[in-house]
């Protein structure tokens, strides 16, 4: 995985920053500050909020939560580079992760990712296709090793794929 | 062997590599087997910083116990038996050696560290003597500007993570992380932070390698050119500890000098870089008096009579000195001047506090300078700008190394009678009667008294300049002429004896300072003043 | 096990009974089928006797330490004052392992009643259950059986209406496979880096927040209940082997046997039969060639061993192996040892956390020798390169990542050592891995 976001493109004005934190959103991190007995507990469940909103989290992003939850950027920066499942650029409409690990190697997994790249149009594993739609990404176990090969699109979690059931799959996400 | 233990109340016994001795229970096993002069080797640890037993070097054999333990987290028992230079344990660290070079870049050559590297002297020490990835890339990560004064070089990184525990535990400042994971870790900073903590420059003597660097420093000088002085810092009231670093008589650096009392093993940014003026150029060499209306260089003879003269005459004396001044300099020109009615202030820029977190009583502080208390004790404690004022109406205006903005200058320039000592060629010695080159506190050895009451002595770290000497011994050596009965001291430590007449000094030789320093009690106290 | 085959005649079913009933899932579908009895009846007893119960029962942990549970919860610190913290690792995270999503999935209530009654036998007040992200469904499904039991008086205030105060508290992972180490995992619902920590002080001394915490697995605690309902000596008395290996446990099967899944049995069940009979043996044509039964983080077994072994904790020690979460990974003879091994020692260089050198730079360097032995650049040197490498990694980290890369590595060097020859006399090569 990519550790830096790709340029942005040439001429591109600055946004101004539009904040998270703000309504529903800041109603749902509010509504967990009981549960924990620090703010910087609140992190993991922070970062969810941002990534379900936005789909990545950004470098302004990290500052805003740094700045609700009374952190550092360079802390916070430090917990997301630490988590694989936290996006730091922006990715496909629908990110499929794949596990590759061992157990899905034997049972197959190989084949689902050929198909699933094909299928795709993503050139190989880590890219977003050329439509935007879809980024297929290699992941470690899912922990659905006796339901393999199991895929993640999106919150979808889909066992005992095959090359064959990919086509299907895929169309149910435009 | 004669087993060692100390005085302490309930000592726990150990043996560490067949030496025995008791230490204080709660002692890692790293400090204890300090004392009994074993060195583990070991890099996250620091004594100053919180022990997360990362790196892995320190791991010893423990008898009894299943696996090697790490020695810098885990605390003495009761009949522990430690093996630090067994097999399995050089060979455990000869592991950790091997894997700490496999992504190191053979940098030596042009590493700032060489010479004063931990993976260089372990590698050295323990390491294996060829290395055996010569197939694979080495991780590769661009040189980073963490600014102002700081670069960090990811390649040559260990992941000891002191400077980010430094950042986070000491100066109470998270701007540093561990970014990424794996062997793709490295030390990160965000884009819109900068290192400029006012304590960040320890993060450099922290890294055990040549990982965080110093700009200011970079490429000046290799470690083993460098001549080191133990010295105070003339910077502040703390007092902090320091090494001066000289090559070829200039100073190229400073690093603090552990002193637990004091700084432990730190010094502030502000001290750290200021130290260019130890080496300028522009200085008074000779003694110089006033003769048929021009200045004419002399010899000291000639200059000390003078002085003797001037000191002799009746009136009333004021004397600006500077803050770099030492105890026995201010205590001589006191001494000079003494029976007659004398204002005596000290010049003290200040500047703002910044507190080291992490560590009580630490902090630069608001005053400038090394030996307020001590120029306070020996009578230097009128308000400056009422003694500049008051040289107008002085018989006799002693100037020692000040620096004067253009009003005091042109107030000064109208006193009747005016004698400089002074480091360097200054517009004001055209309107003395006789100047006198004195050395710098680098150019002499000496002692400050800090804000803690805490006497500290410092070392000369270079050679005075042409016929520069000490301000104490001008000012003794003008006093030997005034009173026969006064010998003049003949080396520095006679100069400190000479003043232990002092309440305040009193029972005070060299030696009971030593060079972590003494508390004065009795000014802690307040039973002496 | 009942999903998503049938359960076989020679499972012993306890945890797993309600696999693929999706009617049991919700509140009143599990209270129908006995939920929370038992932790009316715990609520009536004393903490004390509680955990007398379970250390009777001899129940272990089932997240691969197999660490006593009863003596677990008696380290917790009593009338200290201190907030208690009892934590519920639903990370699963170990290649190989499946078990806990379902019954996550199946049996939440199931999991809440386990998770209530040992905090309370703790003294805890707060339970956190820490779901690793991947498992959208199981959070889910958790998040609305918690919300249905605090709704219901389960938990809140009063648990059960009259017993102390219980939360509970969803915690979402993010992608890390160390979180699943205890210290790790507290670390991580801090919302620091996943770093596991050094051990004194031991969890239930200075733990979660710096307080006194204890951290079971999904299938340790879902054992509880049943604990409680049907007696520690019935627990106990399941038992077909070792006497220290008591009770049921969910076997989760991969990898090449024609009915992967997860079947209960009673410890001390012979391997044999879990493989060759319950998971419908080896596909049409091939033969067994190796078990790695613990998830991955264990010796591999070969097939004698594997065919003579029984499924406790003491059995597979005995073939050299470990039985960890019994998670089985099992390969036939069309299975590449070598690149499987490689793909492993990938999977342990990715989750590194990077605190300890030896993982940290151990488990990429040896993913990379392998990597190089894969695609025909390998030497003989590398055989004792790999030993070493595996030396340093075993024993002498803060937790036992690095040991888990080493140990396929070392048994699969042993043991098949003609697939690594066939490798590095170029007889076999890959393109690229």
């Amino acid at each position: 995985m990519s550790t830096h976001p790709p340029p942005a493109p040439p001429g591109a004005p600055e946004k101004a920053y539009e904040p998270v934190f703000v309504g529903s959103a800041l109603e749902r991190l509010q509504q967990l500050y009981p549960k924990y007995p620090t703010k910087q507990a609140l992190l993991l469940p922070a970062l969810w909020i941002i990534q379900e909103a936005r789909g990545w989290i950004s470098p302004q992003n990290m500052a805003e939560v740094g700045q609700v939850l009374g952190l550092t950027p360079a802390y916070v920066k430090g917990v997301v580079t630490f988590y694989t499942m936290y996006y730091r650029h922006p990715m496909g409409r629908h990110v499929i992760q794949v596990c590759t690990t061992s157990p899905c190697h034997l049972s197959g997994c190989s084949d689902v990712v050929e198909a699933l790249l094909q299928h795709t149009g993503c050139g190989e594993l880590g890219t977003t296709s050329p439509d935007g739609r879809f980024t297929v990404v290699e992941v470690e176990c899912l922990g659905a090793c006796g339901f393999a090969t199991p895929i993640l699109i999106g919150d979808d979690f889909i066992e005992a794929v095959t090359p064959e059931r990919v086509p299907a799959i895929l169309e149910r996400y435009p | 062997m004669v087993p060692r233990f100390s005085l302490m109340s309930d000592p726990v016994r150990v043996t560490i590599d067949g030496v025995e001795l008791g230490v204080a229970r709660g002692t890692t096993i790293i400090e204890a087997a300090k004392q009994a002069g074993i060195l583990i080797p070991h890099y996250c640890y620091h004594p100053s910083l919180p022990s997360p037993a990362v790196c892995r070097m320190c791991l010893v054999e423990v008898e009894k116990a299943p696996k090697l333990m790490p020695a810098c987290a885990t605390t003495v028992t009761e009949g522990q038996v430690v093996h630090v230079h067994s097999e399995v344990a050089e060979k455990a660290r000869e592991g950790v050696l091997e894997l700490l070079l496999i992504n190191h870049p053979l940098d030596c050559p042009i590493c700032d560290q060489a010479g004063e590297c931990e993976l260089q002297d372990y590698v050295f020490q323990e390491g294996r003597a060829r290395t055996r990835y010569a197939d694979f890339a080495k991780r590769f990560n661009p040189v980073e500007d963490f600014g102002p004064d700081i670069l960090y070089v990811p390649n040559r990184c260990i992941l000891c993570t002191r400077c980010v525990r430094f950042m986070d535990d000491v100066a109470a400042t998270p701007v540093l992380n561990v970014s990424e994971r794996g062997d793709r870790a490295f030390i990160g900073i965000d884009a819109n932070e900068l290192l400029d903590h006012p304590w960040s420059g320890n993060v450099v003597d922290l890294c055990p390698v040549g990982s965080l660097v110093s700009k200011d420093f970079l490429h000046k000088a290799r470690a083993w050119e460098l001549d080191k002085t133990a010295s105070i810092c003339p910077g502040c009231t703390q007092g902090c500890n320091i090494e001066i670093d000289t090559r070829d008589d200039v100073v190229v650096r400073i690093r603090p000098r552990p002193n637990l009392d004091v700084n432990r093993h730190f010094m502030c940014d502000h001290g750290r870089m200021n130290y260019r003026w130890m080496n300028r150029g522009d200085r008074a060499e000779a003694p110089l008096r006033r003769s048929n209306g021009a200045m004419q260089a002399c010899d000291w003879e000639t200059a000390l009579d003078d002085l003797a003269t001037l000191s002799a005459e009746p009136g009333p004396v004021v004397v600006l000195a500077s803050g770099r001044a030492s105890v026995e300099s201010l205590g001589f020109i006191m001494r000079l001047f003494a029976g007659r009615d004398v204002t005596a202030a000290l010049q003290v820029p200040r500047g703002e506090e910044a507190p080291l977190a992490g560590v009580p009583d630490l902090a630069l502080r608001v005053e400038r300078v090394p030996n307020l208390h001590g120029a306070q004790l020996l009578g230097f404690d009128a308000e400056w700008s009422t003694a500049v004022r008051a040289t107008e109406h002085a018989a006799l205006t002693v100037l020692l190394d000040v620096e004067l903005d253009d009003d005091e200058l042109a107030t000064i320039k109208r006193c009747a009678s005016l004698v400089a000592l002074t480091t360097r060629d200054d517009p004001i010695l055209q309107a003395a009667v006789l100047t006198l080159p004195v050395t710098s506190m680098v150019e002499e050895s000496g002692t400050y008294l800090n804000r803690d009451y805490r006497l500290q002595r410092f070392r000369q770290a270079k050679p005075a300049p042409g016929m520069a000497r000490p301000a104490w011994w001008v000012a003794a050596a003008a006093l030997g002429r005034v009173n026969p009965d006064v010998r003049v001291p003949g080396s520095v430590e006679d100069a400190l004896e000479a003043l232990t007449s002092e309440e305040w000094l009193s029972g005070i030789t060299p030696d009971s300072v030593g060079w972590t320093g003494i508390r004065l009690d009795g000014l802690v106290a307040g039973t002496v003043r | 096990m009942g999903y998503p085959h049938p359960i076989h005649p020679s499972e012993t079913v306890v945890l797993s009974r309600h696999f693929g009933d999706e009617a049991a899932r919700d509140y009143a579908g599990a209270v129908e089928r006995g939920t929370y009895k038992a932790l009316k009846q715990a609520l009536a007893m004393t903490p004390e006797a509680v955990i007398e119960e379970v250390k009777a029962s001899g129940l272990r942990g089932r997240g691969g330490a197999g660490f006593p549970t009863g003596l677990k919860w008696s380290f917790m610190p009593k009338g200290d004052g201190k907030p208690h913290y009892l934590v519920c690792n639903a990370d699963e995270s170990e290649p190989g392992t499946f078990k806990d999503r379902e019954i996550m999935r199946w049996t939440p209530h199931a999991l809440i009643e386990g998770c209530a009654i040992a905090a309370y036998a703790i003294g805890a007040e707060t339970c956190y259950v820490y779901i690793r992200g991947e498992f959208t469904e199981p959070l889910a499904i958790m998040e609305r059986a918690v919300a249905d039991a605090y709704a219901n008086g389960v938990l809140g205030e009063a648990a059960m209406g009259n017993g102390p105060r219980i939360d509970m508290v969803i915690h979402r992972g993010a992608g890390a496979y160390i979180c699943g180490e205890e210290t790790a995992m507290m670390n991580s619902i801090e919302g620091k880096r996943g770093n596991p920590r050094i051990k004194p002080p031991f969890p239930a001394q200075a733990g979660l927040f710096g307080q006194p915490t204890t951290i079971n697995n999904v299938e340790t605690l879902a054992a509880v209940p049943h604990i409680l309902n049907r007696g520690a000596a019935w627990y106990k008395g399941l038992c077909l082997g070792n006497p220290k290996s008591t009770g049921t446990k969910l076997f989760s099967v991969c990898g090449h046997v024609m009915k992967p899944g997860n079947y209960e049995i009673t410890m001390g069940f012979p391997m044999k039969d879990l493989i060759h009979d319950l998971a419908g043996g080896m596909r049409p044509g091939r033969t067994l060639k190796a078990v790695i039964p613990g998830g991955s983080s264990v010796p591999i077994m070969n097939q004698e061993e594997a065919e003579s072994a029984l499924c406790d904790y003491e059995g597979i020690v005995e073939q050299g192996s470990m039985l960890g979460s019994a998670g089985f990974i099992v390969m036939d003879d069309s299975a590449d040892m070598v690149y499987e091994i490689y793909r492993l020692a990938k999977f342990y260089a990715h989750e590194s956390c990077a605190q300890c050198t030896q993982c940290r730079e151990g488990t990429a360097w040896t993913t990379k020798i392998l990597e190089r032995i894969l695609t025909g650049k390998g030497r003989g040197e590398d055989y004792g390169l790999l030993a070493d490498l595996a030396d340093n990694m075993t024993g002498k980290t803060i937790c036992v990542l690095s040991d888990s890369c080493a140990a396929p590595v070392v048994s699969g060097i042993q043991k098949f050592r003609h697939e690594f020859e066939a490798y590095l006399s170029g007889a076999k090569v890959l393109a690229h891995v």
